[in-house]
């Protein structure tokens, strides 16, 4: 008896989920002008497309030297973004941490930075400083720094809360100093975790820098909107072929030291 | 026993503890590298038309006038609301038809419920879609189709479906080994399977997992919106800044997608803190 109920509940349950989610569905469908036939029916369409256009000349091969400079301007902004981020995320990620933070006022100032740093899209930053810093590599790196501060305080912050507390105890014990607990205790104990971290923030900030340079003009994001508003399609397809190489290889490079240090 | 290891000592005399760690040096040498290239990257920047200071000052200035003074100028609040609905639209469809497409290719992808050959090409596969940004999925669509929010879904979508499947597919593989052959002894189809044992025990698992996809296709929309004319809020901000020069427009659009990102990124968090594992992160 008891278990029938049970199981109609359950039904109840998952009929009103999927009622919520439809309705949902259908309710963006209608505010977005979205037509899921109409998306379906033109994908062969845009497959064959993509493989009959976006295809690398010979012609667009000598533009290659261009991109590929273009292309480590933008992993170099990207990697010096990740690396002042990480000084910086440090100190907040020590600040806000429970285990080890000083001042609960500071704890939450850190939290809130972070909070507002992260959650301010990265396109939102990149318009802000555009306007007065101008169209230069500049504007591409703080625009990423902020975004990268915020997530990594984040990040930091877990892997500081998380770690055993076991040493930092010892070292109290012995009359260490706060400063020495931290280089000594906190920082060995939860490097690998954010070595991790790092690695991976560098890699989405490749990502994004090609969306920061898009809006800012600046890297390889430049030279994607350059070839693709002048509808020059083997010079994109050579720009998007050259992204994703680095991408991976980026990726396969962090996935190789994280193996060796986790 | 003897002890026959060899100590290395410094040059002082002490006794050098962290010689021939490989986890140190690789650690050393990652540190070592990101520190070059950083330094490198500064000194190869371009600065073409920039006075630092004079910058500093402006974008302080333009931020308080920004946070501080926040005014819609140019469309109306009901305007906005609707704009902020557009993009959470399209977060929506990129992600309610991303999670039932992972689903099923996760199955393809998770090495126990699928054949190596069939595991490995989807993983590969998808490393492929992820690597290409989003922005350039959304534009290429554009272009390839003629499409308008049919593109921006599109491309979002792909990236969506790159995060699912990976998350979901670690949650299958995750399931107890023992109710899959028990269902298999009594002699269960592949289909009896998925459905009975591996959607049951996992299913809040998927679900708080396209929450947080959710969240970060948020995000993605808005950015999608600023930077490959996707509609909504980001177009609104795009036009704010780059046409209008309008910094009090600007800061008003910046804290309505706070407001919504911090009402999601809560609760995102509530739950990862009740359905996640201590392991599970990011």
């Amino acid at each position: 008896m008891n278990e029938n109920l049970v199981r109609i509940k359950r039904k109840n349950q998952t009929v009103i989920f999927i009622v919520v989610l439809t309705v949902f569905t259908y309710l963006s469908s209608v505010i977005t002008d979205f037509n899921i036939l109409h998306g379906i029916a033109t994908l062969p369409e845009a497959i064959v497309w993509i493989f009959s256009n976006l295809v690398i000349t010979e012609e667009s091969l000598e533009r290659l030297p261009t991109i590929v400079e273009k292309l480590i301007e933008t992993i170099l902004m990207s990697i010096a973004a990740t690396t002042t981020a990480t000084i910086f995320s440090l100190i907040l990620g020590v600040m806000g941490s429970k285990t080890i933070g000083t001042s609960k006022a500071l704890g939450v100032f850190a939290r809130f930075v972070a909070s507002l740093s992260r959650n301010i899209p990265v396109v939102a930053w990149a318009l802000i400083l555009l306007l007065s810093f101008g169209q230069n590599s500049l504007t591409g790196y703080l625009a990423l720094f902020v975004g990268s501060v915020g997530f990594l305080t984040r990040s930091f912050i877990e892997v500081i809360d998380e770690a055993s507390q076991s040493a930092v105890v010892a070292l109290r014990a012995t009359g260490a100093t706060y400063v020495q607990i931290i280089g000594k205790a906190v920082i060995p104990e939860c490097l690998p975790q954010m070595i991790s971290w790092v690695l991976f923030m560098i890699e989405t900030n490749i990502r994004n820098a090609t969306l920061v340079g898009i809006l800012t003009g600046t890297g390889i994001g430049y030279s994607f909107d350059l070839y693709y508003k002048t509808m020059n399609y083997p010079g994109v397809a050579l720009v998007t072929i050259s992204i994703v190489l680095a991408v991976i290889l980026i990726e396969l490079l962090s996935n190789h030291v994280r193996k060796v240090i986790l | 026993m003897q002890a026959t290891t060899y100590m290395k000592r410094r040059r002082d005399g002490r006794i050098s503890l962290n010689s021939g760690n490989q986890v140190q040096h690789v650690m050393q040498m990652t540190i070592l590298i990101l520190t070059i290239l950083t330094i490198v990257a500064f000194l190869f920047f371009d600065y073409t038309g920039l006075n630092f200071k004079k910058a500093l000052v402006e974008t302080a200035h333009n931020l308080q006038a920004m946070f501080l003074e926040p005014a819609l100028s140019h469309f109306s609040w009901s305007e906005a609301f609707y704009q902020v609905g557009i993009t959470l639209g399209l977060a929506f469809l990129a992600t309610i038809l991303g999670a039932i497409i992972s689903f099923f290719l996760a199955l393809a992808a998770a090495a126990n419920l699928s054949k190596e050959w069939l595991s490995k090409t989807v993983r590969i596969v998808l490393a492929f879609v992820r690597a290409v940004p989003t922005v350039l999925w959304v534009l290429i669509f554009a272009i390839a189709a003629g499409l308008g929010s049919e593109a921006a879904v599109l491309g979002m979508l792909l990236h969506s479906i790159a995060y699912l499947v990976k998350a979901f597919s670690e949650a299958f593989e995750e399931v107890d080994k023992g109710i899959i052959e028990a269902l298999r002894a009594t002699g269960a189809s592949w289909w009896h399977i998925v459905v009975h044992a591996i959607l049951p025990s996992t299913f809040t698992y998927l679900t708080s997992w396209t929450f947080l996809r959710f969240e970060i296709n948020f995000g993605v929309a808005v950015a999608m919106g600023a930077a490959a004319g996707a509609g909504g809020i980001g177009f609104e901000l795009f036009m704010a800044s780059g046409f209008y020069f309008d910094l009090r427009e600007v800061g008003m659009i910046t804290y309505m997608i706070l407001l919504i990102a911090i009402i999601l990124e809560v609760m995102s968090t509530f739950l990862k803190n009740h359905y996640f594992p201590e392991t599970v992160k990011n």
